[in-house]
């Protein structure tokens, strides 16, 4: 949708998706490749407190600040492909909020793309999560272990 | 003095009550605009009370507190993102 890189599928949307069939869609869109590694967010009942979650998002910002992660995270492991699909607006217990899948050579990189893929989107992608209870709503807040997931990719190679 | 756009997100844009608004300004900086919204209402200096909670992008690309502003036509204040 924004991606000046032709190896990122990204969507930004209010609407459910299916992980699976896209997964699959993934993969066929990539032959050639040892490894597709993929993480789906789900949003957590809270021990059934949770009635919705709403997510808002800074709609000019989101696509250029997810593509320039995600091309960072193509060159850095030389993907074949990388994709991210981030929903927003009200999303019930249970709902898939977000995905992310990466093709690469070998399984390592895969893994590790998608999981630098996933700190980066939590901290740096413009989205934030209203999450509503029976007693009313609450803004979530930012962990400061998920910015300090951050740090670790600068110490690797 | 420059017209500039500025954007609330999260529970800033819930203090103060606009999803954004065009402003007339001088500052130089962006710690400048947050002193001279603060100064012009109680509901700005509660919600700017502590710039360490929140955080800024310039047209669309984070920036610090301490960023020139000029050239620059959108400032979108909120806080630390909760994407994932």
């Amino acid at each position: 949708m924004f991606a000046a890189d032709s190896r990122l599928t990204l969507q930004i949307q209010q609407a459910a998706f299916d992980p699976g069939a896209t997964l699959n869609a993934f993969q066929a869109a990539h032959p050639g490749v040892g490894a597709v590694v993929s993480f789906t967010g789900i949003v957590r009942d809270e021990g059934a407190t949770l009635t919705a979650l709403e997510i808002e998002h800074y709609a000019a910002m989101t696509g250029p600040a997810i593509s320039a992660i995600a091309e960072q995270a193509i060159g850095r492991w030389q993907l074949a492909g990388a994709l991210v699909i981030h929903r927003y607006g009200r999303l019930l217990p249970g709902e898939t909020i977000m995905m992310v899948a990466t093709a690469a050579k070998h399984r390592a990189g895969a893994f590790a793309s998608a999981d630098f893929l996933m700190d980066y989107l939590k901290s740096r992608a413009p989205f934030w999560k209203k999450a509503f209870s029976a007693g009313g709503s609450e803004w979530v807040s930012a962990k400061a272990e998920d910015e300090a997931a951050l740090h670790r990719w600068s110490d690797l190679p | 003095m420059t017209m500039i756009e500025i954007l609330y997100f999260a529970w800033l844009r819930e203090k103060i009550g606009l999803p954004g608004e065009r402003v007339e300004t001088s500052a130089q900086t962006v710690m400048q605009l947050i002193q001279e919204l603060s100064s012009r209402d109680d509901v700005y200096a509660l919600a700017f009370a502590d710039p360490g909670s929140l955080r800024v992008a310039l047209d669309q690309e984070l920036a610090e507190f301490t960023s020139p502003l000029s050239g620059v036509r959108e400032v979108a204040f909120f806080p630390p993102m909760t994407g994932g």
